[in-house]
């Protein structure tokens, strides 16, 4: 097992800039996910690690040793494609011990970790059956098996889960997880998924246009989005984001939004003193749509800063409304109780939770703080 | 209603099927029934007439006397098809997985072999084995027919290598396999039915061909095809041995077809690797 570590790295492909100098600690035994839309450097930050790639500039290390010129085979790493990737003229049994025996393990060695990894798997009883015989889900865990014999000393994943169906996905990513804490092999894990992210990752590495944009444990990401693009790309449904101007009326900090106008929580100035650097700047407030609540179904004294708002469609979940709200040139999703009163092409009351409001540099779509 | 205008378009259908293959089957039937004809009864007014007699004679003739021309064929062929075939799967795995400077400028080069017609080199071809001593044998004309394959060997399995998805090998490199390791473990496994596509094609190709076969070799080398040429080509020919010897000529490509037909089929549709 061992840390890797990213310096400087960058890989163009003529004239685009597919990785842009990213910085990255990875820690031993950590489940770390690079995630973010696709074509935003993830896979071939991946293949790099992997070998399969060679950086334009920077230096990769795993397990402390500079990688940049060992072949792929020699780097300790095992990896799990997209599309298993798994020998179609192989079995299973044959497909999980290629590794070993390219690298000459002794017979009985190959057939103890094959078994071994079959059974952490259960995928004891198909191991003499072709690829083609599988299942989608059970390809995958021969992908995985394949990767789990070689005993390397980091495993790096290629949107493993994402050919498979909504359900078995949902599985397999809690048997990934299991597998991790029970393994605890170092793992470098690549999605577009933000759900994936979110529920596996120990840290997420947010990913676009070749940069990292923010790297920290999940729900450190999701409650200090650094930017805009972080904010929108985690969660769902996503970050509702409104164009404004900060104004100051006496001691408080008010964001114009024009339909309406909301009051920085003081706890919040306090915290971020940049904001008052804001005053009559164009910004960006973002709530989350968990944070606007119908007013109607509050307490009295909750009910301050009332928004109403046009409903222009109701998506019942069953436990809850996405409700699509419009208000002057704004649009935002909330997530309100299922017995919300609020229906379509009616006008309704919200609250917005101040205290969960984030806000923006218009030019710069950084966090403000 | 409509059943029985189902059953009349079906009737349609197979009567032109039947005559079509009556006309090609045509030249078949007057090539076996003159076979089997005693040579006097080999007339122009009784060609299209079913031998009276069965006459198998001709046929151990032409195999006593043309069995060194087979011979001759067997070797060629064999050894064309196998050398041309495999290296146009190397030459197609490195065109389609190792990509390297320039190779889409010489492979479109490689292709171009394909569509130079055997007439205009033929003197150029001549000279070269002359200088190089290779004129006359056996050896030269396979050296000749391996060369002139691969263009189609090469495209073949070219075509048929992108097939394979990259995550195969890029498993396989991680795994531990080299260039050749990746073709002789994954590669080649994958290839049978790009081969039997391939095979078939050679075989047939260089089993038929004629005009290279009479240029380039001297008698003791000649392949059947020249030999039934020879043979129907002098003064009072007795028909019914060119025939049985044709039948002869034919019998391995048509074996070739029959047992490896459906994979041929199957290879020229190839989507044989999914999952």
């Amino acid at each position: 097992m061992a840390r890797v570590v990213l310096e400087n790295v960058s890989k163009h492909f003529g004239d685009v800039i597919a990785v842009n100098n990213a910085n990255l600690v990875i820690e031993d035994q950590e489940f770390v996910v690079l995630v973010g839309p696709s074509g935003c450097g993830k896979s071939t930050l991946l293949r790099m690690v992997a070998g399969l790639e060679e950086p334009t500039s920077g230096n990769i290390y795993i397990g402390d040793r500079l990688v940049n010129d060992v072949p792929p085979k020699d780097r300790d790493i095992a990896m799990v494609f997209q599309n298993y990737a798994l020998y179609p003229h192989m079995n299973v049994y044959d497909n999980m011990a290629f590794g070993l025996k390219l690298r000459r393990f002794a017979k009985d060695e190959i057939d103890r970790r094959v078994r071994e990894a079959a059974a952490i798997l259960g995928i004891e009883n198909l191991l003499h059956r072709k690829p083609r015989q599988l299942s989608g889900g059970q390809r995958q865990r021969v992908a995985v098996g394949r990767a789990i014999v070689r005993e390397p000393a980091a495993f790096l994943m290629d949107e493993p889960l994402s050919n498979l169906d909504a359900k078995l996905r949902v599985q397999m990513r809690a048997e990934l997880s299991q597998l991790h804490d029970r393994l605890k092999t170092t793992t470098i894990y690549v999605t577009h998924d933000q759900v994936e992210a979110m529920t596996m990752g120990d840290r997420i590495v947010v990913l676009k246009d070749g940069v990292i944009q923010q790297v920290g444990a999940p729900l450190e990401i999701y409650e200090n989005p650094e930017n805009v693009f972080v904010g929108g790309f985690i969660g769902s449904p996503a970050m509702n984001f409104m164009n404004g101007v900060l104004k100051r009326d006496g001691d408080d900090y008010i964001v114009d939004l024009q339909a309406f106008r909301l009051k920085v929580p003081e706890e919040k100035v306090q915290k971020h003193p940049k904001i008052k650097e804001y005053v009559d700047k164009p910004v960006v407030f973002g709530i989350r749509p968990e944070d606007i609540a119908d007013a109607q179904l509050l307490p009295e004294e909750e009910r301050r800063q009332v928004v109403t708002a046009q409903v222009a469609v109701t998506e019942p979940m069953g436990s809850e409304v996405y409700v699509h709200f419009e208000a002057g040139e704004h649009r935002f999703i909330g997530r309100l109780d299922a017995a919300t009163a609020a229906r379509a092409g009616q006008s309704h009351p919200v609250v917005f939770d101040l205290a969960k409001m984030h806000l923006f540099d218009a030019a710069t779509e950084k966090a403000i703080r | 209603m409509s059943a029985r205008k189902v059953r009349w378009t079906r009737v349609w259908i197979y009567v032109v099927l039947v005559l079509a293959a009556v006309l090609y089957l045509l030249p078949l039937y007057m090539t076996v029934a003159t076979s089997l004809k005693a040579p006097a009864d080999i007339r122009l007014d009784t060609a299209w007439e079913f031998p009276r007699a069965l006459h198998w004679d001709s046929y151990r003739t032409a195999w006593q006397q043309f069995s060194p021309q087979l011979r001759n064929s067997f070797v060629l062929a064999i050894t064309a098809t196998v050398l041309s075939t495999v290296m146009g799967s190397m030459n197609g795995y490195v065109f389609s997985k190792w990509r390297f400077r320039g190779s889409e400028i010489i492979f479109p080069l490689v292709l171009f072999g394909m569509f130079i017609p055997y007439q205009s080199i033929l003197i150029p071809l001549f000279q070269f084995l002359r200088s190089t001593g290779l004129y006359g044998g056996l050896p030269g004309l396979i050296l000749v027919h391996v060369v002139y394959g691969l263009p189609i060997t090469t495209l073949i399995f070219r075509n048929f290598y992108a097939q394979i998805p990259d995550d195969l090998l890029e498993s396989a490199t991680l795994d531990g396999a080299g260039f050749f390791g990746i073709y002789g473990r994954i590669v080649l496994p994958l290839s049978v039915p790009g081969f039997v596509v391939t095979v078939i094609w050679q075989f047939t190709q260089i089993w038929n061909e004629f005009l290279w076969a009479v240029t380039l070799t001297r008698p003791a080398a000649q392949p059947i095809t020249v030999a039934l040429a020879n043979l129907a080509g002098g003064q009072a020919v007795q028909w019914n041995l060119p025939m049985a010897g044709s039948i002869l000529a034919a019998i391995p490509t048509v074996l070739i077809y029959i047992f490896l037909g459906r994979y041929f089929i199957r290879g020229l549709l190839a989507g044989s690797l999914k999952g």
